[in-house]
Order: C-alpha cells, then structure tokens, then sequence
C-alpha cells in the first residue's frame, strides 16, 4: 500500500525487547446482572471472555473492535480499574491481578489511562491547574521546581500556553481538553499509558493531530501505549501491534504491517474494507470490495456457541457454530482464531458446507483488486 | 448596565478558541463558573428582587432588638387606651393605624402590630434556617454516602427516606410538642420551643435534599473524571470531598434556598396550630391564630402577619429559582 511507504521505514526499528512490561492471561470480565428485590444474580455480561496478549517495553498495541466488544472493560482491567473475574494480570513480572485499592496506589504512577470523552474526563470546578497537578498532589510527589512549574512544563509540552494554568475546562475546545488529560497521565512519568478511544469524540479534523502528539509524546518520553479505537483507520499509523477484539475476545493479533496487508480473520477483513482509501483512484476498488457486515453485534450476555463471529460470517461452516477456534499462530508473530482464515491454509478444509442462514451469499466479497482495472 | 460583560461570557462559552487565540491580552485569569453564573444572576431581575428582599428581611430579623430599641417599638407593650372594649377592636378606621402605629395594633391588647411583625421575623427566619441547615447537614451525608457507595448502602438510605416522607409529620410534631417538658436539653421556654421546632421541621425534611444529592452524585460518580481520580489512587473520600462536593455546592444551595420558604410556612402551621412558637411571644403563625379568631371584628389584622409571610415566601423562591437557573440552567 502506496501511502504507508512513509512510516513503514519509521516503523521498522520497533523496540522488540523481550520481557514484555504487561502480560495478561485469560483475562475475564464478567458483570453480574441482577434482578429482583432480592438482587439475584440472573446472568452475566461477558464483557471480556478470556484475552491473552503482551506489551513489550516501548510499543504501541492497538485494539480494535466494534462498539460493546469490550475494550473499555479490558483497558479498566489492565489499569486495574476494574476487579477482574478471572485470568492474571502482569506487570513488569509483578502479579497485580487482585492487588487492593492501597496496595495499587505506588503503582499508579507507571499506569496511567487518557479517558475517551474531554468533556467529562475533567472536573468542571478545577482549574487546569489544578487538575495536571492532581497526579502529584495524589501521589505525594513533589517535582523538581514546585508543582506550578511541573504543570507549566506539562501545558507547553502537550502544546498549550502554560499561561492558562488559571483557566477553567470550559474554556477550552475538545481537542485542547484531551491534551489536558494527556498532560495529566504523563505528569507522574507512566511507564504504561491506555488511551481509551482517545481522538473518536473529538472533530476529525482535530483527531490525527492528537493522535500525532501521542506518537511525538511516545518518541520523546519513551512510553508504551495500549491504544484502543472502534476502527482501524485512526490507529493505523501509530501502532506497532494490533489485537482485533470481537465480543470479549481476540480475535486477530498481529504486527501492523501484516494485518493491514493480509488480514487472516474475516471479521478483520470486514473492519478494514470500512477503512476510507484516500487515493481517489483506489476508491472504486476499495467500494466493490467492501464487506458489509449484516446484523448487529449480537449480545454478551449470551454469547453465539462456537465461534462467535459466525451468526456474521461469509464463510461460516458447521464447525464454526460447534467448535470455538484456538487462537493459534499460523504465521510468525501473527494469531488469529478462525476455522477458516482468509490468507493462511484452512484449518479444517474437511468443513466445506456453508452454514444454513448465514449471510454468505449476501456478502459481496470481490477479491481485493489491487491490479483491477478501474470503473 | 451590564452589557459589556454579557457579551464576554457569552463569547467565552461560545469560542473558547477564539478566547484563546486572543491570548496577547493582558487579563490571563480565568473565569470560574462562579463568575459566570453571577453575571447570569445579575440579569434575572426577579431573581435580583427576590435576593434584595431576602437580604433586607435578614438584616431586620438579625437587628430585631436593636430596631425595636431604636424606633421605641416595644411588641409586648399593651395600649388598652387604642382598644375599643366593646367591639373588640381598635380604635379608628384601617385597624387603628396611625403614624405611631403604621401598621395598627391587635384587637385584643392594642399592642403595636409593626413591632410584632419584626419580633415574629427573626423566630421565623431563625427556626426556618436552623431547621434548613439541619435537613441539608444529613440529606448532604446520607445522600452522598448512598450515591457514592450504592449497593446495600444505598437500599438502607433509601428505604430510610421512603420512611421519612411516609411519617406522618404533623402528628408527630404535634404530640412532640406537647410531650416535651420545660428544661429538656437544659433549656426552657422559648429556646426551648425554638430548638424543638427546628428539630422536627430539619429532621423530617432532610428527605428531600437527601434525594437530590443521592441522584446528582450517582450521575457525578459515572463521569470520567471520577475514575481519572481514581487511577491516580484516590480513595472514597479524597473523591467525596474533592471532585464531587464542588460541583454539588450548586444543587445543594438552590434547595436549601428553596427549602427555607417551606420550613417557613411549616413554622406558621405549627404556631398556627398552637403547638408552635407560644405566645405571648410574638410569631407569624401565632398573629395568624390570634387574627383568624377575630375576624370578623377586625379584618385587617389578617393581613399584616399573611403579608409577612407571603412576601418572605415569594422573596426566597424567586431568588432561589434565579440561582437554579443561574447555576444550572439544564435542571429545568
Ligand atoms: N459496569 C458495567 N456493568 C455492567 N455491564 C457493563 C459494565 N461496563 C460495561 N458493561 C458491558 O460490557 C460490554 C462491553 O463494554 P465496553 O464498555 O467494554 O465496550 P467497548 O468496546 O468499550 O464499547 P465502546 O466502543 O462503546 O466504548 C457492554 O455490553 C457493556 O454494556
Ligand atoms: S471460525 Fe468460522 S465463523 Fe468464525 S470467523 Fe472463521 S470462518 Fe468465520
Ligand atoms: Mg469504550
């Protein structure tokens, strides 16, 4: 892909050292629901339902997923915002799996998170002041050359006038609230940051030139990112890794630069037929090979048996609806969790016939045409 | 006029871009919510009204005595001279008002009723925000507490609150009243009254603000900046105390300004009732009750304690109607 060439050199000295700083196994979120006068517990929203992945020292891991897959609850549980159900939660070797409120407080300040909405992520009653310099007040920090000048710092760093230091949040566009939540996540010096959706409430004229500070801020600082977005577009030029998330799982896990170019998971594939081409001699191809996907994400309360991707699947068979694939590498470095992977050899070839009712006819899967003649 | 100022604000919550990019001016300080909520107080000018008459009716309630000794206004002192006996009413037209008594005297003892109305002013302003500060002390807590923490916590308080409203209050202020006897709590007579009023009146109140704060926290608690704290290692109170009081300051003074007409009319019922302030001290309630026996005699004695109390009524909700809109103009 023509327009990646750039980064892709940028790209290629991707730190890779080989103890990860997080590692998480099994992760399991479930939230109880509760009916009745006597709370009963009814059921259980699998918000996240058993995800294994790691993040090495200096990268950036995308997650990417549709609305309610999870990956807020996931971002919540690694920052351990969330108490999880089961799996285990690692950083940097250290188990912080059940760790309590107090015994998390000293490692707060090598996690920290950037919240999805600026308009709710800051107190409308503090100043700016006040709220990039609660970090220190919270942690009992004191910073070389008093908190008033440490906030400065932070404001001219995310690219504020530090002379609003007074100013109140209300005061300030979208785009300048997020970089007020971003200098408050970088004032303690995280080792981790989770970005939750950082940019997608933000004016898409506005949202690559946050997404370029946190990749400028991650250069200069040396930070991890885990970066979560709802599609693959956003991400696409900051992330070293990618896990596609798909109702409380992952689904695919791979370096950029093979997923975005042979995506082996159908529901992967269908995410990025959605990503717009900006080459407008492209585009034609790109919108006959778009896959629609029909229907909506069906409900993590009861999730569908076996794969949970096939009530959406083109290429849905039998073992599909009875067996849940393993995610298992099929290419180095690159996992994916399918039966029937797009890219890679057939996991089970003996399994041909397509799955009564599902959209495969539906589907329109035109070969992605690099090579096609236009119009 | 406040012109000039309108269009700032106006402008600063519109394009704060633009604000900033003017950033050569020489004022860098920010405007606090507070500043802006004011000068949208300033243009409600019934709100205005409201706090004007609300000021002027706590400077007369607190300088009562020194009032009353400055203009000779004594409301105890009986003028059996200006009563006519027989009639049982005062002497001369419009309920023997005179320029030494602008507002007449009682039909009963010729008492000067201006005096009794300030003497009434600062019992019904007292009991009223007594009773007020003691409903919004545990309403702020018990509201808090339940809206913050939820789960069991909050099933406990709110059955509490469902019981609260349920009470039949009237009677329980009646027979309490009447059940407590001179020098409990080491005081007597009116104190004593006084103390018992705003007690029952607080303690039974306290549901409604307790239900407000409950609601405002519970939808505080789930914003972002909440957790942003909390992934700082902040705890319970720090979160309390520090992020959501500041932005509960503004819902819990509106209803406490709203509250005080309530209790105020609460305190008339009661002494109205005779389980109340009790005479020969003077109260709104109280002249209501004395009045109503005599009205056909004298009418217009009616008026004086009913106008003192709809007029203190109306002053603090119009006044606390301006700051629920000047605080929080998406409440309505
Ligand atoms: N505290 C909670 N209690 C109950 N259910 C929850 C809770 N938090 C999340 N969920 C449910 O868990 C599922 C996953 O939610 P989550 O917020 O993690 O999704 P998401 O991928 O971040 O979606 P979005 O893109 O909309 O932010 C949803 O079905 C949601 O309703
Ligand atoms: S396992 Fe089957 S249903 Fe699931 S994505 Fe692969 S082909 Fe589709
Ligand atoms: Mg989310």
């Amino acid at each position: 892909m023509s327009d990646d060439a750039t980064d892709l050199t940028k790209r290629t000295d991707a730190p890779a050292t080989t103890e990860p700083l997080l590692k998480v196994e099994g992760l399991v979120k479930h939230f109880p629901i509760k009916k009745g006068v006597l709370q009963r517990t009814v059921g259980a929203v699998q918000a996240v339902d058993g995800i294994s992945f790691d993040v090495r020292q200096g990268e950036t891991l995308g997650v990417v997923g549709e609305s309610g897959c999870g990956k807020s609850t996931m971002g919540r549980l690694i920052t351990r915002l969330l108490e999880p159900t089961g799996g285990r939660i690692e950083f940097e070797g250290k188990d912080i799996t059940h760790l309590s409120v107090g015994e998390m407080r000293p490692l707060r300040k090598d996690v920290q998170m950037i919240f999805q909405d600026p308009y709710s992520s800051l107190n409308p009653r503090h100043t700016i002041g006040t709220i990039v310099g609660a970090p220190f007040r919270l942690q009992g920090v004191t910073p070389e050359g008093g908190v008033k000048k440490s906030v400065q710092d932070l404001l001219s760093l995310v690219g504020l006038n530090p002379e609003h230091y007074n100013r109140y949040p209300h005061e300030f566009s979208g785009g300048q609230r997020q970089r007020i939540g971003i200098a408050r996540a970088l004032a303690l010096k995280p080792r981790l940051v989770v970005a939750d959706e950082p940019v997608s409430a933000l004016d898409v004229s506005i949202q690559a030139q946050v997404v370029n500070l946190l990749d400028d801020l991650q250069d200069e600082l040396g930070l991890t990112y885990v970066i979560i977005a709802h599609d693959l577009s956003v991400i696409r030029h900051v992330s070293d890794r990618i896990a596609v998330m798909y109702l409380g799982k992952i689904v695919e896990l791979a370096d950029r630069q093979p997923l975005y170019e042979r995506p082996m998971h159908p529901y992967t594939k269908a995410l990025l037929s959605a990503v717009p081409v900006p080459d407008p001699r492209r585009r034609q191809s790109a919108r006959a090979s778009r896959i629609l996907l029909r229907g909506d994400v069906p409900s993590p309360i009861s999730p569908p048996s076996g794969c949970r991707f096939h009530t959406r699947c083109w290429k849905a068979t039998a073992v599909c609806k009875s067996t849940e694939p393993p995610l298992v590498e099929l290419a180095p470095s690159h996992r994916v969790a399918c039966h029937h992977p797009e890219n890679a050899p057939d996991q089970v070839p003996t399994d041909t016939e397509p799955l009564a009712g599902t959209p495969a006819e539906d589907a329109r899967e035109v070969p992605a045409a690099d090579g096609a003649p236009p119009g | 006029m406040t012109a000039p100022i309108e269009t700032t604000s106006a402008s600063a919550e519109a394009q704060p871009e633009a604000v900033l990019a003017g950033a050569g001016r020489s004022q860098i300080e920010g405007r606090s919510l507070g500043q802006i909520a004011w000068t949208r107080f300033k243009r409600d000018k019934a709100a205005v009204a409201g706090g004007i008459v609300v000021v002027c009716l706590v400077l007369m309630a607190a300088l009562a005595k020194p009032i009353q000794a400055v203009f000779d206004l004594d409301p105890n002192k009986f003028n059996q001279d200006l009563v006519d006996p027989a009639l049982q009413a005062p002497k001369g037209p419009w309920g023997g008002m005179s320029w030494e008594h602008p507002l007449g005297v009682d039909p009963g003892f010729g008492r000067d009723l201006l005096a009794r109305v300030i003497e009434g002013s600062w019992v019904s302003l007292l009991v009223a925000v007594g009773a007020t500060l003691v409903s919004v002390l545990i309403g702020v807590i018990l509201g808090v507490v339940a809206g913050y923490y939820g789960g069991w916590v909050d099933s406990v308080v709110s059955r509490l609150m469902d019981t609260f409203l349920a009470f039949p209050l009237l009677l329980f202020a009646i027979s309490l009243s009447a059940s407590v006897q001179d020098g409990f709590w080491g005081l007597t007579g009116l104190p004593l009254r006084i103390a018992v009023l705003i007690f029952v009146i607080g303690f039974f109140a306290w549901p409604y603000i307790g239900r407000i704060v409950r609601a405002q926290t519970m939808s505080l608690r789930e914003r972002e900046f909440v957790e942003a704290s909390r992934s700082l290692g902040a705890r319970g109170p720090f979160i309390i105390f520090r992020e959501l009081m500041p932005n509960l300051v503004a819902p819990i003074l509106v209803y406490a300004t709203l509250l005080i007409p309530t209790n105020i009319l609460f305190e008339a019922a009661l002494s109205f009732l005779g389980v109340g302030i009790a005479p020969p001290q003077a109260s709104w309630g109280g002249m209501l009750t004395d009045a109503a026996d005599r009205y056909e005699a004298d009418l217009q004695y009616m008026f004086v304690p009913g106008l003192a109390i709809f007029i203190t009524v109306l002053a603090f909700n119009l006044l606390g109607d301006g700051l629920r809109d000047a605080l929080d103009p998406r409440s309505k």
